[in-house]
């Protein structure tokens, strides 16, 4: 059985389409954001910047662009923090009981649903990136088709190795834990300073030193990093501050997700292994 | 251990505790290729637990248990190939659909999708379900859900079919039929293992039967043999003098055993009672002992439960 996982994702990814509520409003969430908030800030930001926040010969994106990438990083970290619940119904209310006395290796259990995951917010981030364009986002300016190609690649391959690592982290808690009120809690905990010490609403160089380090290790931080290198480029400005990534340290960002994500399939795997669900 | 061909599942010394509760205590017991085998126990006797060690779903912790061939311990893999499974709870995805119940079932055992499709359907015809294929499963009744765990169940073609109080909670109706379900699956050639705490059931159904209680089995046997080990009937006596009634009573022949207590006397009566009742009042109004009331009726399941554990099986 190659494909072993294939059974465990399409059962997830038939979930994803038929609550058509849900999944509207996993769509719908990111967009107001950006629609509203983003709108909002930009506006004000190029209000009181508007004299002297161009740096020449640079590259200059507005701030509905440069936070366009931090609402997608931070919409892929919500919804994998929260991808975890229906594992947790399942093991108390529903199949997982069935699941674990199959021969189905726990292995391809992780996969099924971690590729679903990655799925589901592949499909998320596109469309956040495609209304944002329709908002007036600039990105890929100034690429070739071939170098679009490719950013779009690179873009999906972070997003990939984000999403696999939360969607982890979910699902160890709602193995661990047996109700929804403290999975929903301990996971709201965590996303919300993940989300605010992280380069997603404003760029590392303007926070205070202690939180600009915190975001350093912050994986959200290396997803944005990703993202913005990708869809704008190695080197621009916006709300007067420059931005350069250099290749290594955008490889570096790529390598920092792909160990994360590893590490915690490994610890995953070895808490479904471990569980009992009797 | 040896291992027999015409054994499906044997089980020596097994024994599991959570932390400090010794939930099954050493037990050892056999089934037969094609038998229905019946754990009969009251809530907190150990059944679901030693069914969840068997499926492979809680760790073997103590004893020897060989499945359909294969070793619990440490061919776990090939044990979950060889079986089929009904859970005590139900185990559904409300949100799926009858047919998407059934392959996924199919598709998480490696089974071959047009495979899985000939059996759905057949399987549906079996527990009668055929009309509800894409019918979800928060639109069936309790009886229907148990009907396709059962099917689905079914699905691998196992050659052990576990169990766990299959008709929980269904009308008496629906019970009857998912008997009648049960009985043709084994007239197939699955063999069953299922727990219940309903004596009816067990005696309806099994070939053997074990009785559990505390975590232990405290006899088995086949229904006649239990029911048998009573004798052929139970009489029960009110007399002016119960103590002194008892010793007269084990003195006449037929009698096989007497228990007596302030308010009746509990009498096991190893020929035809109603033979013997007669001797009994004659017997006791000759030594000068009233007879007040008598009743006499076949030993059932319960009166086997109660003979075995002295109490009443707790509901
Ligand atoms: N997960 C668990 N953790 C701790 N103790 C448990 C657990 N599951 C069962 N027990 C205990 O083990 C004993 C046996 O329980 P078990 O569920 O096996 O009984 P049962 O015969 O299936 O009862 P029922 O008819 O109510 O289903 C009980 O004392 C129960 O409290
Ligand atoms: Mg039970």
């Amino acid at each position: 059985m190659k494909f072993g996982f294939l059974p465990i994702y399409l059962r997830d990814m038939r979930r994803f389409f038929r609550f058509k509520h849900q999944l509207l409003s996993s769509f719908l969430q990111p967009i107001l954001w950006l629609a509203f908030f983003g709108m909002a800030m930009a506006g004000n930001f190029d209000r009181i910047l508007s004299s002297n926040s161009v740096i020449p010969g640079v590259l200059e994106v507005s701030y509905l662009t440069f936070m366009c990438a931090g609402i997608i990083g931070a919409t892929i970290l919500f919804t994998n923090m929260y991808g975890g619940f229906s594992l947790m119904f399942d093991k108390n209310w529903g199949i997982l009981r069935e699941i674990m006395a199959s021969p189905l290796p726990r292995r391809d259990l992780i996969i099924g649903i971690a590729s679903a995951a990655i799925t589901k917010s592949w499909i998320q981030s596109a469309i956040i990136l495609i209304f944002g364009i329709i908002l007036g986002v600039t990105f890929f300016i100034g690429m070739s088709p071939l170098r679009t190609f490719i950013s779009v690649i690179g873009f999906f391959l972070f997003v990939a190795a984000f999403a696999t690592a939360f969607l982890c982290i979910s699902l160890t808690l709602a193995l661990r834990m047996d109700s929804p009120e403290g999975f929903q809690g301990i996971s709201t905990l965590l996303t919300m300073p993940l989300f605010f010490l992280s380069n997603s609403l404003y760029p590392l160089e303007g926070l205070p030193p202690l939180m600009g380090t915190i975001a350093l290790v912050n994986p959200l931080t290396h997803l944005i990093t990703g993202i913005r290198y990708c869809t704008i480029g190695e080197h621009f400005s916006s709300i007067g501050m420059e931005v350069i990534y250099s290749s290594t340290e955008v490889l570096f960002s790529f390598l920092y997700l792909v160990i994360f994500s590893i590490v915690m399939f490994v610890i995953t795997l070895k808490t479904v292994e471990k569980v009992e669900v009797s | 251990m040896p291992q027999d061909k015409s054994v499906i599942l044997k089980v020596e010394h097994l024994s599991h505790s959570y932390g400090e509760v010794h939930a099954v205590r050493d037990i050892s017991f056999s089934v037969k290729k094609g038998d229905i085998f019946s754990f009969l126990g009251p809530n907190g006797a150990g059944k679901s637990t030693a069914i969840n060690v068997l499926i492979t779903l809680l760790p073997l912790q103590k004893g020897e248990v060989v499945v359909a061939g294969y070793n619990l311990r440490t061919e776990r893999e090939q044990v979950r190939r060889s079986i089929g499974i009904v859970f005590q709870e139900i185990t559904l995805d409300r949100d799926m659909t009858v047919s998407e119940t059934l392959e996924f079932h199919g598709d998480i055992y490696g089974l071959d999708r047009n495979l899985c499709r000939t059996r759905t359907q057949e399987l549906l015809e079996l527990v009668k379900l055929e009309d509800k294929v894409s019918a979800y499963i928060k639109e069936l009744s309790g009886g229907m859900k148990r009907r396709l765990e059962i099917a689905r169940g079914l699905m691998t073609r196992p050659k052990l079919l576990f169990l766990d109080e299959p008709t929980i909670g269904l009308d008496p109706q629906t019970r009857r039929k998912t008997w009648e379900y049960l009985k043709s699956v084994n007239a197939e050639g699955t063999s069953i293992f299922l727990t219940t705490h309903y004596m009816d059931e067990a005696d309806e159904l099994s070939d053997q039967i074990a009785i559990i209680d505390n975590g232990k089995i405290i006899t088995s046997g086949t229904p006649d043999s239990l029911k048998n080990s009573l004798g052929e009937d139970i009489i029960y006596i009110e007399t002016s003098d119960n103590l002194a009634a008892e010793k007269i009573l084990l003195t006449i022949p037929g009698v096989k055993k007497v228990q007596s207590s302030e308010s009746r006397i509990v009498l096991l009566s190893g020929t035809d009672g109603t033979h013997l009742l007669p001797r009994i009042i004659e017997t006791l109004t000759g030594h000068e002992i009233s007879v007040q009331a008598v009743n006499l009726k076949k030993p059932n399941m319960d009166d086997v439960f109660i003979h075995y554990t002295g109490r009443e099986l707790r509901e």
